[in-house]
């Protein structure tokens, strides 16, 4: 098979996240390329979550609606997803917990329960004991579960290797799924991409107040923390994370922040004074359905305007949204590198889908990318920390240092940073800030802003941009239309944009919202979008879907 | 650094008889001694909020921070962890620190992060022009409040003293000379410190007068005392008529939070590509 689909589901509480992982993992050791969506409601326990792992011989980042094979752990995922088995018969369930219907005779029932007990296994562990089963059902020998087992699970693992070894042999084949002679790639979450692409780039402090879909950056960079000598910090609230680490760049810490809509509605007063007092700070904002607090656990692509505009007054950012590991990790690095060289804010967008989904890795595909320097101070003439210069770049000095006063103000100020309202300093102070963004748009130049996939030559393109980037790209080597992804969105890459635009008719702009953002900065800046495709459930498009949507505007 | 002139050429716009001035020279002088005792004075960073008090650091020539209303608190703190031989003093008014950012001093306070706040509490908003703040009295008349006040004020030190702070003392405008020997202790203090200051509003809430009548310095205290100290602190609940105590009102030593966050030993130089690669082998496959 070139590919196959694996639905594993039960309540929240069972362990169905890290089942996902563990099937992923599977895949992958067969030389398989791993995505997994994760669906998950916003609560500890019950309520229904499910996992799709879809394995393909080539790179992919979406998932199917059709799947092969279905783990149910109780009766809520069977009944919920049965009509998307490719063949009726390839599920395998709880026999104690799922009724399987008159026209189900088929599937493979296990007494999971039962089980337990006799291994005197706790019953968590269910999740174990079924993938022990599927190891079975696809034809795989034990101990290559084994082995991805003992990396997973860190407690009770020889308890969980006999658990699973029991559903092993309770098991039977079902498909046999053949490894393929291909080295297998890392498996991790966008959230991780990021965290070592902020690391590459210098990263030395995390400030962070949890909030979905960005916590598992926090909890990521706090488990990893004494590894890269990195300070992480959860203080009170999102006002006093930007705060905090406005304090740390003031003192020269390359910092970053992680939070969502509702945690970057409160920071946009500190993004502002950032603008002002021109303090280098990186902020990953996580998208998700609002508007307040929507769907928490789901994803959206609803704060592009938000991120544009934020915080009052005008002042230089730089916003880029990755479209997969191997972007966020290289922008991440680079959105560091910009915010220090500019000494401007530095907005990541990334969602639910791009956070939390888990893809492969390959760093070796990632083009070089450095911890740069930023301009530091001569110490030739006495020290001014606003002083003017023709790309708006005053040299940093840090505290402490002898012959330097470092004065920062949220006041219009000075060179030296003493507040002013002489109207002419003014005008030259706003123009020293705001000349920054030219220099930083040719920097940008030197970077492939915004990136072209499928038929070059076609017509007819797909538009998108962050998490949505896999599915369009999928779907246009299948069709043979082209995709546009400008992964800068500001300061907008328009000299790229045009060049990636040439050739094209029809402009199909995909994105997960309902008022067509994108679009809306493309008709700003002059550019005409032709389709749109929307969607704004909470839930990624699935292959089939973006199919069946581009297909129609295409008829 | 110049050592001898701590002035700035900014020209100082506080009113006449503003309150504020006691604080800055005091201050002024603070540094001067804390700099003669080998505290370098590039070791120092000002932070301030919004407001009147916030001139001060225009008109200082030391590292600052001018931040925004209400919190000054989480970029001090920033500004410490960053690094922890650095003295932070921290300035703020009551309706920036008591009211917008009332969160951050009691995270400080719990933290007991060693920072110092210096709080120019006149009881009234000075920079919008007279309305009540967090500690007016009941009835108080303001801008916003021609009527007076419907609800009383919070006694800012008690609340501090709840939430863990490490020092706490209260000086007025008039009377520099226990300011700067409160202002001194509690920059010295490791731990979390805050002194409120009855600093008058001359324009919109003179309490000279008031505050003369009533204030006397604390004797015989045992500041190391919860309890004395609390007693004192209750004492006058910034309303109802009482003797204003003045003074140090607690002080204890325990351990700080960057005493316990940099307990883990700093490691050298790290390979950081080595080790995303290692991880990426041994964890991610």
């Amino acid at each position: 098979m070139d590919e196959f689909s694996i639905l594993i589901g039960g309540k929240a509480g069972f362990g169905i996240d890290k089942a996902g992982m563990v099937i992923g993992r599977l895949l992958n050791q067969l030389g398989y390329r791993i995505y997994i969506y994760r669906d998950y409601p916003s609560l500890i326990r019950g309520g229904h979550t499910f996992s799709i792992i879809r394995a393909s011989k080539s790179r992919i980042a979406v998932h199917q609606e059709k799947v092969d094979l279905i783990l149910a752990l109780n009766q809520e995922t069977l009944d919920l997803h049965k009509s998307r088995l490719k063949k009726n018969c390839f599920f395998i369930f709880d026999s104690e917990q799922v009724k399987v219907g008159a026209e189900y005779t088929c599937g493979l029932g296990l007494a999971l329960g039962k089980f337990l007990k006799e291994e005197t296994a706790p019953e968590i562990m269910r999740n174990t004991c079924i993938i022990g089963a599927l190891a079975k059902a696809i034809g795989l020998s034990f101990d290559v579960l084994e082995d991805v087992l003992k990396k997973e699970f860190t407690k009770d693992i020889d308890l969980n290797i006999k658990v699973a070894q029991r559903g092993f042999k309770e098991s039977k084949e079902l498909i046999k799924i053949e490894p393929f002679k291909q080295e297998s790639l890392p498996l991790l979450t966008g959230n991780q991409a990021i965290a070592f692409g902020l690391i590459k780039g210098g990263l030395d402090v995390y400030v962070s107040y949890p909030m979905t879909p960005t916590s598992p950056i926090l909890h990521f960079l706090a488990e990893i923390a004494d590894d890269f000598s990195l300070d992480v910090i959860h203080p009170e609230s999102e006002i006093s994370v930007i705060l905090m680490a406005l304090g740390f760049s003031y003192m020269g810490k390359k910092v970053a922040v992680g939070t969502s809509g509702g945690g970057f509605c409160l920071m946009t007063e500190g993004l502002s004074l950032a603008g002002m007092a021109e303090l280098p700070i990186v902020i990953i904002l996580g998208q998700r359905p609002g508007p307040s607090t929507g769907l928490p656990t789901y994803s959206a692509q609803t704060e592009l305007h938000f991120a544009l505009h934020a915080g009052q007054g005008e002042f230089v950012r730089f916003i880029v949204a990755p479209g997969d590991t191997e972007e966020a990790y290289f922008w991440s690095a680079q959105a560091m590198n910009m915010s220090w060289k500019y000494q401007i804010p530095s907005i990541i967008l990334s969602d639910k889908n791009m956070g939390e989904g888990v893809f492969n890795f390959d760093i070796n595909s990632i083009p070089e990318v450095h911890e740069e320097t930023p301009s530091l101070w001569d110490r030739k003439s006495p020290y001014k920390r606003y002083l003017i210069t023709k790309n708006g770049v005053s040299s940093l000095a840090s505290v402490p240092d002898k012959e330097a006063i470092i004065k920062v103000n949220s006041y219009e100020h000075d060179e030296y940073g003493i507040t002013t309202e002489d109207s002419k300093l003014t005008i030259l102070m706003q123009d020293k800030r705001m000349s920054k963004e030219k220099y930083l748009e040719e920097e940008l130049e030197k970077f492939e802003t915004v990136k072209v996939y499928g038929d070059r030559d076609a017509s007819v393109s797909l538009l998108c941009w962050g998490s949505n980037k896999g599915v369009c790209v999928e779907l246009a080597e299948r069709l043979g239309i082209k995709v546009i992804q400008p992964l800068v969105l500001w300061p907008f890459p328009t000299r790229q944009f045009q060049r990636a635009l040439s050739g094209v008719k029809k402009l199909v702009c995909v994105e997960s919202n309902a008022t067509g953002q994108l679009t809306r900065l493309m008709k700003i800046l002059g550019f005409n979008v032709d389709e749109q495709i929307l969607k704004y459930d909470g839930r990624p498009f699935s292959f089939d879907e973006l199919e069946a949507g581009t297909r129609g505007i295409l008829k | 650094m110049s050592q001898t002139n701590l002035g700035t050429y900014a020209q100082n716009t506080w009113c006449p008889g503003c309150g504020n001035f006691a604080i800055l020279n005091a201050i002024k002088m603070v540094l001067g001694e804390l700099n003669a005792e080998g505290v370098p004075l590039e070791n120092i960073v000002l932070v301030s909020g919004i407001g009147c008090h916030a001139k001060i650091v225009d008109y200082l020539n030391v590292n600052s921070f001018y931040s925004i209303h209400g919190r000054a608190v989480p970029a001090a703190e920033g500004i410490k962890l960053a690094n922890p031989d650095v003295k932070v003093i921290g300035f703020a008014g009551d309706g920036d620190a008591y009211g917008e950012g009332i969160e951050h001093l009691v995270f400080a306070a719990k933290r007991n992060i060693d920072i110092t706040m210096i709080i120019h509490n006149n009881r009234v908003y000075g920079l919008t022009t007279g309305q009540y703040t967090p500690t007016s009295p009941l009835s108080f008349r303001g801008r916003s409040t021609p009527q007076g006040t419907v609800e009383g004020p919070i006694n800012p030190l008690e609340i501090m003293l709840a939430s863990g702070a490490t020092y706490l003392a209260r000086g007025t405008s008039h009377g520099i000379e226990l300011l700067k020997k409160i202002f001194k202790e509690a920059i010295l203090h490791k731990g979390f410190s805050l002194v409120d200051v009855l600093q008058v509003c001359v324009t919109y809430f003179n309490m000279y007068e008031y505050y003369d009548k009533r204030v006397y310095e604390l004797k015989d205290h045992d500041s190391r005392d919860y309890y004395q100290a609390l007693n004192k602190i209750r004492e006058w609940d910034y309303d109802k008529d009482a003797p204003i105590a003045l003074g140090t009102f607690y002080e204890k030593e325990t351990p700080t939070f960057e005493d316990r966050f940099f307990l883990k030993k700093r490691q050298g130089t790290i390979d950081k590509d080595l080790k995303i690669k290692e991880l990426l082998k041994n964890q991610f496959r």
